[in-house]
């Protein structure tokens, strides 16, 4: 089949040999431990905690939630005591309330926990309730909540569900050996979602450079008529929800616009699985899988680890870092191309946590940045068609105004303009930068005409 | 508690940078510069060392004189100078790279901010400044003599004689190869300008739009227009400066648009106003204040050539939005 892909985009070096040849291995958190459960591990309305201080809890027990629809459930991953509840350092740099469980090394289930069903017998609503139910979010990086997805407006008809396997970033392997290691169970998953839009088609898409993938997919799917296997050029950022869908069905997702409004669903590889796994094994989201590398780690590799351990714990399970020159100085939350850089290990995994790179010296090395020379590579290669160079230039003047005529608040700041630039500069940082204040300015200045308008309303009420 | 750095993202580069972007300009006119040493001998060598020289002393002097950080080991400045006296012709006094240079680097490079920030191609700034404060001394052509050691003399450029309406005696294998014309050091080989050219398109240093399609249009429009009934657009356009131009002068990144659509018009504007030029001007070739005028529409060219974004809202929409 045809390899499809994007306009633009960028080819980094892909750093995967390090950990795509490494099984995925199950690490449980040592006796004693302590594990943080962050209120909000998704967008949406933040948790709020169903215990306190003293609790004891069980593995699958579900110790927040929040009444919002936009919102999503945390559920323990160990047994043990409800020690603290406080502020803890989240990967995006956040600090937020969390809850604090000491790990009795029991692993005591909560009763009612693993009791699969059969989704072909369940109704739409029931399915829906139970992904709510067990707290699943996109764990590709987002953490929107999938039941929020799966459930688009009515007049907004769903006719594909694509599988984003693309796995764009570099070092990143997880994706690809689960799709070595549990395919069938990607497969019951897109199932699940077809059973929700019987009219859409699945399609998997997968970049080239993982053949054994495509291979393992494609026996997988074999014998179901309404999910196909489909090769994409190995760029970056093939994994971006607007770029997949373009590649895959030529269509664009319109500024602003949710992907549901292009007819598309998109859900990342693991997301599929914690589907599977909560109505059919009756489990709630309670694991993921993790690619740790980069040249600064001893065992580079794939870890399937219980949400909430701190990458402290995790790297000391793993065997710890490199020492001497290979020593870690850059740990990455992610991915290279768009993760955030962490400056301790004492952070929670949350569910969004798809890797730590441990980047050594010469990884980590930063450029100095020099003039821009206005050669246009940023223009050539950014994925959505914008001026990185032009809004560079607006953020570093101030210019909001310019910034967002420039459609800068269209940017999805995937680093491909900085990756190219040959003067080093750090054209997405300063976007990102700006995108957040004049978002905000938009945002406040939206909500300030919405009580403009309700005050005059009110107003003319009364004078009637 | 080890220290870890903390950055934005992404945390990988490419590994291109200014300098080696340069240094494949610099790979790519070696052939052409080569050339122009073979054709007019030790003069042409000098001129060529004298600008480099110059202009690479002129950038660090007035990084040091302004205490900003040198960074003359960006190549720019050598870019600069060799171009510089690529268009010059071999009979020019020492001096003349000297003042050029100074006037390219200092007023066209340097004041407006540096790299990047000259609005007008800074070699052809010096040249056109040379131009019109040392007519004599700037269009005294020779013959190519070489290494021979025979008096160089004076002759007129192939642009020259075609001005008249007459066929020049050169013959287009003469105006390719570079052999038997009088003309600027660095522009009278085609064929080792082409090969730079198509070294630097495969780098991906420039694209083909601004030098294919300037080519194109100059070769279009004296097919067209003609000069008094003589009507030979292939000589034309591997005569004079064009291939210089077109290959290394127009694709200057600072001076030329960086929208697709905007080097497209570039390119077809640079073509127009040297044909205009080389046929109903005062001089007999056109390229260097062609680029010069266009370098000073690209604000205006890129205003109106902003390239359509990803997921674009119909135009309609906006409007009714705002």
């Amino acid at each position: 089949m045809q390899a499809l892909t994007f306009k633009r985009g960028v080819h980094p070096p892909d750093g995967k040999a390090l950990s795509a040849e490494q099984p995925i291995q199950v690490i449980l958190p040592k006796e004693n431990s302590e594990l943080f459960y962050p209120m909000s591990q998704h967008i949406g309305a933040p948790c709020e905690p169903l215990v306190a201080v003293g609790d004891h809890v069980k593995v699958g027990q579900k110790i927040a939630e929040s009444p919002a629809f936009m919102s999503s459930p945390i559920f323990a991953s160990v047994s043990g005591e409800v020690v603290d509840i406080r502020p803890m350092l989240v990967p995006g740099g956040a600090t937020v309330k969390s809850i604090v469980v000491k790990n009795d090394g029991k692993m005591e289930e909560i009763e009612g926990l693993n009791q699969g069903r059969d989704y072909t017998t369940m109704s739409n609503e029931e399915i829906l309730a139970a992904i709510k139910d067990a707290g699943v979010v996109g764990l590709g990086g987002a953490g929107f909540p999938t039941h929020v997805k799966l459930n688009p407006p009515k007049d907004t008809p769903i006719d594909h569900i694509l599988i984003n396997a693309a796995e764009c970033e570099p070092y990143l392997t997880c994706d690809y050996r689960l799709m070595l290691e549990e395919p069938e169970r990607i497969v019951k998953g897109l199932q699940i979602m077809l059973k929700l839009h019987p009219g859409a088609k699945g399609v998997i898409g997968i970049e080239m450079n993982k053949p054994k993938a495509i291979e393992s997919m494609t026996k997988a799917c074999e014998g179901i008529d309404n999910i196909t296997v489909q090769p994409l050029v190995t760029k970056f950022p093939q994994g971006s929800e607007k770029h997949l869908i373009y590649a895959i069905t030529k269509r664009e997702v319109k500024s602003g616009a949710l992907p549901a409004s292009a007819g598309c669903i998109v859900d990342n590889v693991d997301t599929v699985v914690a589907i599977e796994r909560a109505i059919c094994k009756g489990r709630p989201l309670m694991r993921r899988i993790v690619t740790v590398s980069g040249k600064g780690i001893k065992n580079p590799g794939n870890y399937k680890i219980r949400i909430g351990m701190t990458l402290r714990d995790l790297v000391d399970a793993i065997g710890g870092f490199n020492e001497g020159a290979n020593a870690p100085v850059k740990l990455i939350a992610g991915g290279p191309m768009m993760g955030p850089t962490l400056y301790t290990l004492d952070v929670a995994s949350v569910k969004t946590t798809s890797g730590l790179l441990c980047f050594t010296q010469e990884e980590a090395f930063i450029p100095e940045e020099r003039n821009c020379i206005r050669c246009g590579k940023c223009v050539e290669h950014c994925p959505m068609g914008l001026q990185p160079f032009l809004l560079n230039a607006c953020a570093l003047k101030g210019d909001g105004e310019g910034f967002v005529k420039h459609h800068g608040l269209d940017c999805i700041e995937c680093g491909s303009c900085s990756y190219e630039c040959p003067a080093k500069r750090q054209l997405a940082q300063s976007i990102r930068a700006t995108k957040k204040i004049e978002a905000g300015k938009k945002a406040a200045a939206a909500a300030a005409a919405r009580a403009k308008a309700e005050a005059e309303a009110k107003a003319k009420a009364e004078k009637n | 508690m080890a220290n870890f750095v903390v950055s934005g993202t992404p945390h990988v580069r490419s590994k291109e940078s200014i300098q080696s972007i340069m240094r494949d300009v610099i790979i790519a006119l070696i052939p052409a510069t080569a050339m122009g040493i073979y054709f007019f001998g030790i003069p042409a060598l000098i001129l060529i060392a004298v600008s480099i020289v110059a202009s690479v002393f002129f950038e660090w002097l007035y990084q040091k004189l302004l205490k900003k950080p040198v960074t003359i080991s960006d190549l720019s400045a050598v870019v600069t100078g060799l171009l510089l006296a690529m268009n010059l012709p071999a009979s020019a006094p020492i001096w003349v790279p000297i003042v050029g240079a100074a006037f390219a680097i200092i007023f066209a490079k340097q004041l407006f901010g540096g790299l990047g920030q000259n609005f007008i191609n800074p070699a052809l700034a010096g040249r056109a400044f040379l131009l019109a404060s040392y007519p004599t001394a700037m269009t005294t052509w020779t013959a190519p003599v070489g290494f021979s050691g025979a008096d160089a003399v004076a002759v007129a450029t192939p642009l020259a004689t075609l001005k008249t309406g007459a066929m020049p005696d050169a013959s287009l294998t003469d105006v390719i190869l570079g052999t038997n014309i009088g003309g600027c050091i660095g522009e009278t080989c085609a064929v080792a300008l082409i090969i730079g050219g198509i070294y630097l398109l495969v780098k991906h240093v420039i694209s083909w739009r601004i030098p294919v399609l300037y080519i194109l249009t100059v070769f279009v429009l004296t097919a067209a227009i003609g000069r008094k009934g003589l009507r030979v657009p292939v000589y034309e356009i591997f005569t004079g400066g064009l291939m210089l131009g077109a290959f290394f002068m127009a694709t200057d990144y600072a001076s030329s648009p960086v929208t697709p659509k905007g080097q497209i018009i570039f390119a077809i504007g640079c073509g127009i106003i040297t044909t205009l030029i080389r046929i109903f001007g005062g001089y007999p070739e056109g390229v260097s204040y062609s680029i010069l005028i266009m370098n000073l529409a690209v604000p205006l060219i890129e205003r109106f050539t902003e390239p359509k974004i990803f997921g674009a809202l119909p135009k309609v929409k906006e409007a009714k939005k705002a």
